[in-house]
Formats: structure tokens, C-alpha cells, sequence
């Protein structure tokens, strides 16, 4: 276990920015020239297989959904390279896919603070040795990224992989497949992305807002990153917040409450009925009193996912919301396996029917049935995502079920079935 | 981790490709006692690991039909390993 | 000596075109994913394979005996070469391609592990075309002396096939389309 103090010896010499504006202090759109006279320029050459302690010391969990410590998955890349009998040499990738329809932080960066977004992935490229680097983006983000990478002469090496706009391209496996053939469906993963992912190399694939936040911690190293946030989800996140009429971006400091950040948002708390957290995989919560942390006890904390936080009023129907997202779902299946190519449509019919029709209290028990029949049962977690987003709504609009299998529902506007 | 349980041999894992499955239910004839089929066809682990039903855990005893399940699979979505359940991903 | 290799060679052509048209129609009935009866869809499969490979015992000791008859006139070219024979060569010449087609799908089948599904799938649609080809060779190659009973068995073989064949476009074909029909939305 690395002590808190670990640093790169060359780090230290400017002062990374307080308080939780970190990733778009050079300001909007930001070029080569604002980037590097607001945070220095990126000391590249320092970095190298030690870096992975720095970050193990800052605590960086993934920004793309899963939260995992992102130093154990580039240390585990590093692993697989230094494993092999001749040097395998990695791929690291930066994934700026962006499938979740509620989420814009990506896009938002790619299009202001791209330098960030490079640095991070030179920075993760020199610490695991990885030779080839791509950024795995939607077509709307590459013309930023693309003019980013030609004011810089170390982008060379980078190559710009344009992503399907849909709601699985970003898992890892189909960005993985998505660069190498073209087609963005997940694959049976037997053995690990980083031991074996493009063209059987070790192979790492990390968020671009993970990638913005490495660039900041190799300039001010770990210690400057836990000054904001908790011991247990230190840094800043960013957030998309929609639902209330309208989208805004904030960048958040770990363990927020969840109320602390509506009231930063400007959101009445009076006008939420509820909120999703984390994306159409995400979980409804209310009342406000969470935390957003990606460890902690289901009571009082909520995992962040990808940050997205997305507002239901009052006037809005919870299982309504739910049965739209979930019909959504299951369109996207990538229709390769099937427990999620049939069984995700069979709980969209069902949830849509409690929302909007019938009062078969069967219903209920037929979707919990679906629910627990394609969890863990597909070569992605995208059923169990969905699986888990309906349990959450169940859960949290219990109220609205039974109102709606009595023939009415609880939102303001009182509609009968 | 336990190398062997029972006299016999060894655990193995019956790992499903979903990408390739196609619910026919060779494997779940092969192995009664383990899988079930859904409602579409497609196998149904009786007993999940921590939820995953991708990577069943095979008992010494159906070893031998699991590879048999393996061999006939029609799609060639199943493979068998040995003593790796449980070894952490 | 020879009459015996002529006439072994005519009857173990019989058997094997009555073994693959068997082994056809389990092959359609394996894909249906159905069990028949009591047995069980593994079984199926695995008499289906077992139907093949006797099927090609049966073609080779059907060529090996025609090769060893000098009326037959069949070299090794032949075999493998079709359309140059020198006793009817058209027809003969079906029955090269049925052959040659065999070895194809045969091997393919047997190491089916090894050279991946999209390979074996390949070469398997082409025993839809094996079949009609061998049936066309029987009939066609074969002498006037038991025609009439080998022209009530290939009657009985097309319905059969043909009536698999039906099944097999039919919307109801696989065992799981049913269930399956609510699924893609």
C-alpha cells in the first residue's frame, strides 16, 4: 500500500486549481494555448510504470459507469504486457462513445477540453508502454478532437475511430470491436480486455473523463486530487443533470449529496417527485437525502455510474418514465443473445402494460420473473443493467404500482388507467 | 481454491457463448441436473454463482456429459474448463 | 467375379443413397431442434452422424468394387474428376460431384471444432445439393433390370424429401419459433 504522499519526483511545481473547477478551467473550447497556460504543460517524460502508484494513491475510479479503480485496470494491463514471453505491446484506448442518451458530459469535454482528454491518454499510453492509442468517439465529437490532435505534434500516434451512436457501444468489449471490424457489439468475453483485447493485445479502454482526470493528477499529482471529495470517492465528477426543462454540465466534488447538487443545478427540490441516478442502468431514488458515491450502503448512497442525474417532476408518471426507457432498452439490444434479444422486449410489454393499461397484479410478479431470468445471462451486463433499473423503479414507485393496478396513479394530475 | 471435490475429480466450468447460442437444448438433455431451458430455448443455470449464468460450475459427476455437451453443441457456444470456478475475474 | 463386383457395386450404390437420404432427413429434423418421439435432440443428432458416415462406408465399398469391375471401367481420375469417365459419362460423372461433394461436407463436419461454424455451415447447405445429384446418378447411371423397384423406392425417397423440405420453410419449423415469435420488437 502506497502512502498518501506518493508523488512524482518532477511534479510539485504549480499548484493544480482549487476547488472542485478542474477540467474546464481553461475555459470553453478551449486550444492548445489556453490549455497550456491554464495548467502547465503535461510533464510526459516523468511518466512511466510508477505513475500507476500515483493514481492507485488518488483514488481515481472509472468516470464511465463502472467505477473501477483505474489503477488496478492499468496496472493489470501493464501485468499482461510484462507477462507475455515476447512483450506484448498494449492498446489504450479512450472511450468517448457515450451511448447513454442522458449523459453529454463526454461530448461536453471532447468538444471544450480535448487537450485534457489527450494528455490523459498519452499520459495512460507511457505508463503501461502502449503503442497504439485510439479515441473511440460519436461523429459529432471527432471534428474538435480531430482539430485538438493537429495543433499538438505529439497526437501523431493517436488514431480517431468514429463510434455508432448506440446505447452499447460504449461497453468495453464493443468498443474493442467497434475499432477492430467496424461493428460495435459486445464479444464473448472469455479472457480479459487486458490480457486480450485488440488484435489479441493487452488492451486498455478508459473513459475520456477518466482520461482528463489522469492528465490533471500527472501535472499535481495525488495529493492535490484528494483535496476535494471523500477518503472513499475522492476528485470531482462530472455530472449531466436533465429533466427540469432543461441540460446543464456541473462538475461535482466525490460524495455530493445528491440535494447539495440539485440546489447547485438550481432545481427546486419541491417540483422533483424523483431522481435516476446514473443512466437508463441507473436507479431511481427519493426522497434527496444520498450520496453520490460508487461504494457505500444502499440506504443513504447512490452509485453515480456515468453521472447522470435525471429529474422526474411531479406531473410525471414514474413507471411511465420507466416503461419508455425500458422499450428503449430493449430496441438496443444488440440482438446477439438471447435472453436479452427476447427477454427484453417481454419485460417492455409487461412494465408498459402496468404503466398504461391494465391492473393484472400478475404483472408485477411475471416482470420480477423476466427480471431475474436475463440477469447474468449475456455476453454484456446490459440485461442486468436493465434488470436493475426496473427492480429500482418497483421499488421506488411501489406506490404508483398499486395506485396503477387499483386504476389510477399517484402524479398530480391524477389520471385514471 | 479446492483442487478436487470428491474422490473422483476435479470441478470444471461449463462456459456459455451467448453470441453463439442459440437455445436448441443438446446441452440441457446432457445435463438435466444443471440447466434448465427459458422460455425462448436458451439454457438456464440452476444453480448461479453470484448471479452469473454464463459460467456454470460442473460437479465431477457430469464432467464427462458436460464435454459431451461441448462436442455436440450445434452452434459450438459451449466450452469446458477445469478448476476454474470460482478463481476470480 | 465380375458379375458379383457389378452387382455389389449397383446394390451398395442402393444402400448409400438410401443411408443419405435418411441422414438428409435427420439433418433437417437435427436443425429443427426437435426431439422424436422418446428421443432425445442429442440422440438425433448423433444418429444423424452415425447415418452419414455409414452412408459413406457404403459409398466407398460402391465405388471401390465398381473400380475393381472391368465392365465399370472406373480408374482413380474418375473418381475424383468428374465427367471423363468412359462408361456413361454424364451420369457417371453426377456421382463424382456427389462424391467429391461428400468428402467435402464429411470432413468438414468431422472437424467441425477445429475449423469453426461458419466453414462447416458452408459446406453443410451443400448437401442440398448433394442429394439430387447422387439420386440423378443412381437413376440415371443405373442399368433396366430392377428399375422398377428402385423407381418405387426414389419416388418414395423424393416425397419424403420433398416433403421435409416443405417443413423446413414452413414458419412453425423450429421447435422454438413460437415462443420466440413475441420476442423481436
Amino acid at each position: 500500500m502506497t502512502p498518501l504522499t506518493a508523488e512524482l519526483p518532477t511534479i510539485g511545481a504549480s499548484e493544480g486549481p482549487a476547488g472542485t473547477y478542474r477540467l474546464f478551467a481553461a475555459g470553453s473550447n478551449a486550444g492548445l494555448a489556453d490549455h497550456e497556460r491554464t495548467f502547465g504543460p503535461l510533464p510526459v517524460h516523468g511518466v512511466d510504470v510508477h505513475f500507476i502508484d500515483v493514481l492507485e494513491a488518488a483514488g481515481l475510479t472509472g468516470r464511465g459507469g463502472a467505477a473501477f479503480a483505474a489503477w488496478r485496470k492499468i496496472a493489470a494491463t501493464e501485468d499482461a504486457r510484462t507477462g507475455t514471453l515476447i512483450s506484448a505491446k498494449p492498446v489504450v484506448i479512450g472511450n468517448g462513445a457515450e451511448g447513454e442518451p442522458l449523459s453529454f458530459k463526454d461530448k461536453t469535454l471532447l468538444a471544450h477540453a480535448p487537450h485534457l482528454v489527450i494528455d490523459g491518454l498519452l499520459t495512460a499510453a507511457r505508463a503501461v508502454s502502449g503503442t497504439q492509442l485510439y479515441i473511440y468517439t460519436t461523429a459529432v465529437n471527432i471534428p474538435a478532437v480531430e482539430a485538438a490532435l493537429a495543433e499538438r505534434h505529439d497526437g501523431r500516434r493517436i488514431h480517431i475511430v468514429e463510434a455508432p451512436g448506440t446505447f452499447i457501444s460504449g461497453e468495453a468489449s464493443a468498443v474493442v470491436n467497434g475499432i477492430a471490424d467496424g461493428i460495435g457489439l459486445p464479444l464473448d468475453n472469455r479472457r480479459r480486455l487486458s490480457e486480450s483485447g485488440l488484435k489479441g493485445r493487452p488492451t486498455l479502454v478508459l473513459n475520456v473523463e477518466t482520461l482528463a482526470h489522469i492528465a490533471l493528477i500527472a501535472r499535481y499529482g495525488s495529493a492535490w486530487f484528494r483535496t476535494t471529495g471523500s477518503e472513499r470517492d475522492p476528485g470531482t465528477r462530472l455530472v449531466s443533470v436533465s429533466g427540469h426543462g432543461g441540460e446543464q454540465i456541473l462538475e461535482v466534488a466525490g460524495d455530493s449529496g445528491l440535494g447539495q447538487v440539485l440546489a447547485n443545478a438550481t432545481i427546486d427540490p419541491s417540483t422533483v417527485q424523483a431522481v435516476l441516478i446514473g443512466g437508463y442502468h441507473g436507479r431511481w431514488v427519493r426522497p434527496l437525502d444520498y450520496r453520490l458515491s460508487p461504494t457505500g450502503q444502499a440506504s443513504n448512497t447512490v452509485r453515480p455510474g456515468a453521472g447522470v442525474i435525471h429529474v422526474l417532476t411531479d406531473s410525471q408518471c414514474g413507471l411511465e418514465a420507466t416503461a419508455q426507457i425500458l422499450s428503449y432498452l430493449a430496441d438496443e439490444s444488440a440482438m446477439q443473445c438471447g435472453p436479452c434479444m427476447f427477454g427484453l422486449p417481454a419485460m417492455a410489454r409487461v412494465l408498459n402494460a402496468i404503466a398504461y393499461g391494465g391492473g393484472d397484479p400478475q404483472l408485477v410478479r411475471e416482470l420480477d420473473r423476466l427480471s431475474k431470468l436475463v440477469t447474468g445471462r449475456g455476453a454484456c451486463h446490459h440485461p442486468d443493467g436493465t434488470a436493475q433499473l426496473v427492480s429500482s423503479a418497483l421499488e421506488t414507485f411501489s406506490a404508483d404500482v398499486a395506485a396503477h393496478l387499483a386504476g389510477s396513479c399517484t402524479r398530480t394530475r391524477g389520471r385514471t388507467a | 481454491m479446492h483442487k478436487n471435490e470428491g474422490a473422483d475429480g476435479m470441478n470444471g466450468t461449463l462456459h456459455i457463448d451467448w453470441t453463439r447460442c442459440d437455445g436448441r437444448g443438446l446441452c440441457a438433455e446432457l445435463l438435466p441436473t444443471v440447466l434448465d431451458r427459458d422460455d425462448w430455448g436458451y439454457p438456464l443455470a440452476k444453480r448461479a454463482h453470484k448471479s452469473d449464468r454464463s459460467n456454470v460450475m460442473i460437479g465431477p459427476a457430469d464432467a464427462e456429459a458436460a464435454r459431451e455437451a461441448v462436442h455436440l453443441c450445434p452452434k459450438l457456444a459451449l466450452s469446458f474448463s477445469v478448476q476454474q470456478f470460482g478463481s476470480g475475474r | 467375379m465380375d458379375n458379383a463386383l457389378w452387382a455389389f457395386g449397383r446394390v451398395s450404390g442402393f444402400i448409400s443413397l438410401a443411408l443419405f437420404t435418411g441422414t438428409v432427413l435427420l439433418g433437417i429434423l437435427t436443425r429443427s431442434g426437435r426431439p422424436l418421439l422418446s428421443v432425445p435432440r442429442f440422440s438425433i443428432t448423433l444418429i444423424h452422424r452415425n447415418l452419414a458416415l455409414l452412408a459413406t462406408v457404403f459409398l466407398f465399398l460402391h465405388v471401390g468394387s465398381l473400380m475393381l469391375d472391368s465392365y465399370a471401367k472406373l480408374n482413380v481420375i474418375d473418381v475424383v474428376v468428374p465427367f471423363v469417365g468412359a462408361y456413361k459419362p454424364f451420369w457417371q460423372g453426377l456421382g463424382t460431384v456427389a462424391l467429391d461433394l461428400v468428402a467435402a461436407i464429411v470432413v468438414t463436419s468431422l472437424l467441425r471444432h477445429r475449423l469453426g461454424q461458419r466453414t462447416f455451415r458452408a459446406l453443410h447447405w451443400f448437401s442440398y445439393a448433394m442429394w439430387p445429384i447422387a439420386l440423378a446418378h443412381s437413376i440415371g447411371n443405373g442399368t433396366n433390370g430392377t428399375s422398377k423397384w428402385f423407381f418405387l423406392l426414389a419416388l418414395v425417397s423424393v416425397a419424403a424429401v420433398v416433403g421435409a423440405l416443405i417443413w423446413r420453410v414452413s414458419s412453425n419449423f423450429l421447435e422454438t419459433a413460437k415462443a420466440r415469435q413475441g420476442g423481436l420488437s
